[in-house]
């Protein structure tokens, strides 16, 4: 109750609720549409925003309204695996690097050397080392985001640590990995949570960035990215193909960091105090 | 009626553990009638490597645990009592180095001397056979994880008990240290309960698997006077029950005269003075002892005592550790000190049998 009501607050309900109206557009439209997003028909080809074809059609004739949604889908899967991957490693990464301090250096060092560079060029660098398919993508974008969260954990852990709780532990009989497992981690799922859904926001971004500049997932797969990209060279006689995958990436966005800094403001005991 | 009810989990534990308890009380009795120490901690010293170089904190400590008695280990903040109780444990961290020395537990399959134990070993002996409670109930609680869940962990991880067996055995252990609604208590937070109760919580995480020895490092400072009072009194009953070994470590001697049979007074990282608790508060023999007891509130003794209202303060400063002087380390602020107190390294020489002072003027200054 007492977490209900510390959620409720606008930045977070404004939020999910348009979050919840684009996954559900995402999900449902496709599924529920009798469009065929691949169904070309070259007759067809930049037609206008009409009736038919609300979004207007693409340089193939293909259905942007409907090709938008299923990209809208694969972008924010795309965008939930790589939260996931780099919250997963940077956890690991971070919780062994705040606790056990022999091994603070070097990961730190390891983390430092991953955010010295800029976010889509280590991107494009990752996926041309691994080739370009979606799998490497997810893991290219999650090993650039990582070091956010090893960060956040790290610190986070370092806090932890030196609490009371953790040298009671201790003195009753508990192991490292217990310590960790047990009374460290689930301290720190609250940040966590929130560089969580951060991540998110910035992995959909740079796939589309990686996507426009030709360096992202197979032009073939329909990411918000590549229909950007695709639009290209018919900005000018056909906007609608790249305005409305774009408006579609930048509400996903703009709903995820919403929600990102509703949460930390609720979740953040010294920002709370304050109000 | 707290004390009539039987000590909890005995029911509730396997068969192993029953018996694993079983004979661990068998040997409990035996080392009562032997009079053998349950811990026995010799010539202890333990220094911490630090930017100015070597400090002792800690120098040739020795005393021994006997079941079902407590023994106070008093002194000023950084005079090594909490450095000598977290030695006990091996939870000095990177920085302390126990230099000499050795830490004796009876266990029921002989003597163990700890500082030789593995970290692996190390852990079944934590919480298993010796454990520890803190000065901050407030913060000794993990914020996230029910209370249930924290008595119970020592169970599950030591005694191998189950899920239900162990949530059992901690609500069995709720009710001993006195909260009442244990049933619902078992699933509340930290945050759910005052400091007192706090203070009971850890009391039963530190029991749970009834140790030999428990060490309390200034368990009730941090709290009220009146639940103070009640604290110690559930340690005392405890102790009657169970049988443990108590190490008290405070530095307020009206808790040592509530509580210990014994008591060892610490400075500069030595014992210097060792006696029964009623010896060291009615006929200090130590100078240290002596100005210390000087500098406490005359009520400590009679509330009516109109004679000392003035405190005397111990004059000086404490002695930096890292510079000792060569001899006795109080005799820098010891109104009684010669110049054969500063010659040499003043033995832990006995008054009377039974009772130890290190000073040279044992025999003078009566």
């Amino acid at each position: 109750m007492i977490l209900f009501r510390r959620f409720r607050r606008g930045e977070v309900i404004f939020g999910l609720a348009l979050l919840g109206v684009l996954v559900i557009c995402f999900v449902c439209w496709p599924a529920l549409s009798s469009v065929n997003p691949y169904q070309s028909q070259v007759s067809n080809r930049l037609k206008p925003p009409s009736f038919i074809h609300p979004f207007g059609t693409d340089d193939f004739g293909r259905d942007v309204l409907v090709r938008v949604m299923y990209a809208g889908r694969l972008s924010l899967a795309l965008g939930f695996m790589v939260a996931a991957f780099a919250c997963l490693a940077g956890t690991a990464l971070g919780l062994v690097a705040g606790f056990l301090r022999r091994l603070d250096g070097p990961i730190s060092r390891l983390l430092d050397a991953l955010m010295a560079f800029p976010d889509i060029l280590l991107a494009i660098a990752l996926l041309a080392a691994f080739g370009p398919n979606l799998v490497n993508a997810v893991i290219a974008l999650g090993l650039v985001y990582m070091p956010r969260i090893a960060r956040v954990v790290r610190a986070a852990t370092l806090v932890q640590r030196e609490l009371p709780f953790v040298e009671a532990a201790l003195s009753m009989g508990a192991s490292t990995g217990r310590i960790l497992w047990v009374h460290i981690l689930p301290n720190l799922l609250a940040p966590l949570f929130v560089q969580g859904t951060f991540v998110l926001a910035y992995a959909m971004l740079t796939e589309a960035a990686l996507s426009f500049l030709g360096a992202g997932v197979p032009p073939e797969l329909p990411t918000l990215g590549n229909m950007i990209a695709a639009g290209q060279p018919y900005f000018g006689r056909a906007e609608w193909m790249m305005i409305f995958p774009g408006l579609a990436i930048a509400l996903t966005v703009l709903a995820l960091q919403t929600l990102g800094d509703g949460l930390r403001d609720a979740l953040d005991p010294l920002m709370a105090r304050g109000r | 009626m707290r004390s009539t009810r039987s000590w909890p989990a005995g029911d509730e534990m396997t068969a192993a553990a029953i018996m694993e308890a079983g004979a661990r009380r068998v040997e409990l009795n035996r080392s009562e009638t032997a009079a053998a120490p349950v811990l026995s901690v010799s010539n202890l010293s333990v220094a911490f490597e630090t930017e100015r170089g070597r400090v002792a904190a800690v120098r040739d400590v020795s005393f021994n645990l006997y079941a079902g008695r407590t023994l106070a280990l008093v002194g000023e903040s950084g005079s090594g009592k909490s450095v000598t109780s977290l030695s006990i444990m091996r939870l000095l961290g990177s920085a302390g180095v126990i230099a000499a020395g050795s830490i004796t537990l009876a266990t029921p399959t002989g003597p163990q001397d700890l500082l030789r134990l593995r970290e692996r070993e190390m852990r079944g002996i934590r919480g298993r056979s010796i454990s520890m409670i803190f000065q901050e109930p407030m913060t000794s609680l993990n914020p996230v994880l029910t209370v249930g869940h924290q008595i119970a962990e020592p169970l599950r991880s030591h005694l191998r008990l189950s899920r239900r067996q162990a949530r059992k055995a901690a609500m069995a252990l709720l009710d001993r240290v006195g909260i009442p609604g244990s049933a619902r208590r078992v699933d509340s937070y930290a945050h759910e309960f005052s400091g007192g109760m706090r203070q009971r919580v850890m009391i039963a995480i530190a029991l749970a698997c009834r140790p030999l020895v428990m060490i309390a490092d200034e368990p009730t400072t941090a709290l009220d006077v009146t639940v103070q009072a009640q604290i110690l009194e559930l340690i005392r009953e405890l102790q009657r029950e169970t049988g443990m070994a108590v190490l008290f470590v405070t530095h307020n001697v009206g808790v040592v005269a509530a509580i210990a049979d014994r008591t060892a007074v610490m400075y500069a990282g030595e014992l210097m003075e060792v006696a029964t608790t009623a010896q060291i508060l009615s006929s200090p023999a130590h100078p240290y002892t002596r100005t210390l007891l000087a500098s406490l509130p005359p009520d400590i003794d009679s509330p009516f005592d109109r004679e000392r209202q003035r405190l005397v303060p111990i004059s000086g400063q404490p002695v930096d550790l890292a510079a000792l002087p060569p001899g006795c380390s109080f005799s820098p602020r010891c109104p009684w000190s010669l110049r054969a107190c500063d010659a040499s390294l003043i033995p832990l020489a006995q008054v009377v049998p039974g009772r130890a002072a290190r000073c040279v003027r044992i025999g003078d200054l009566r």
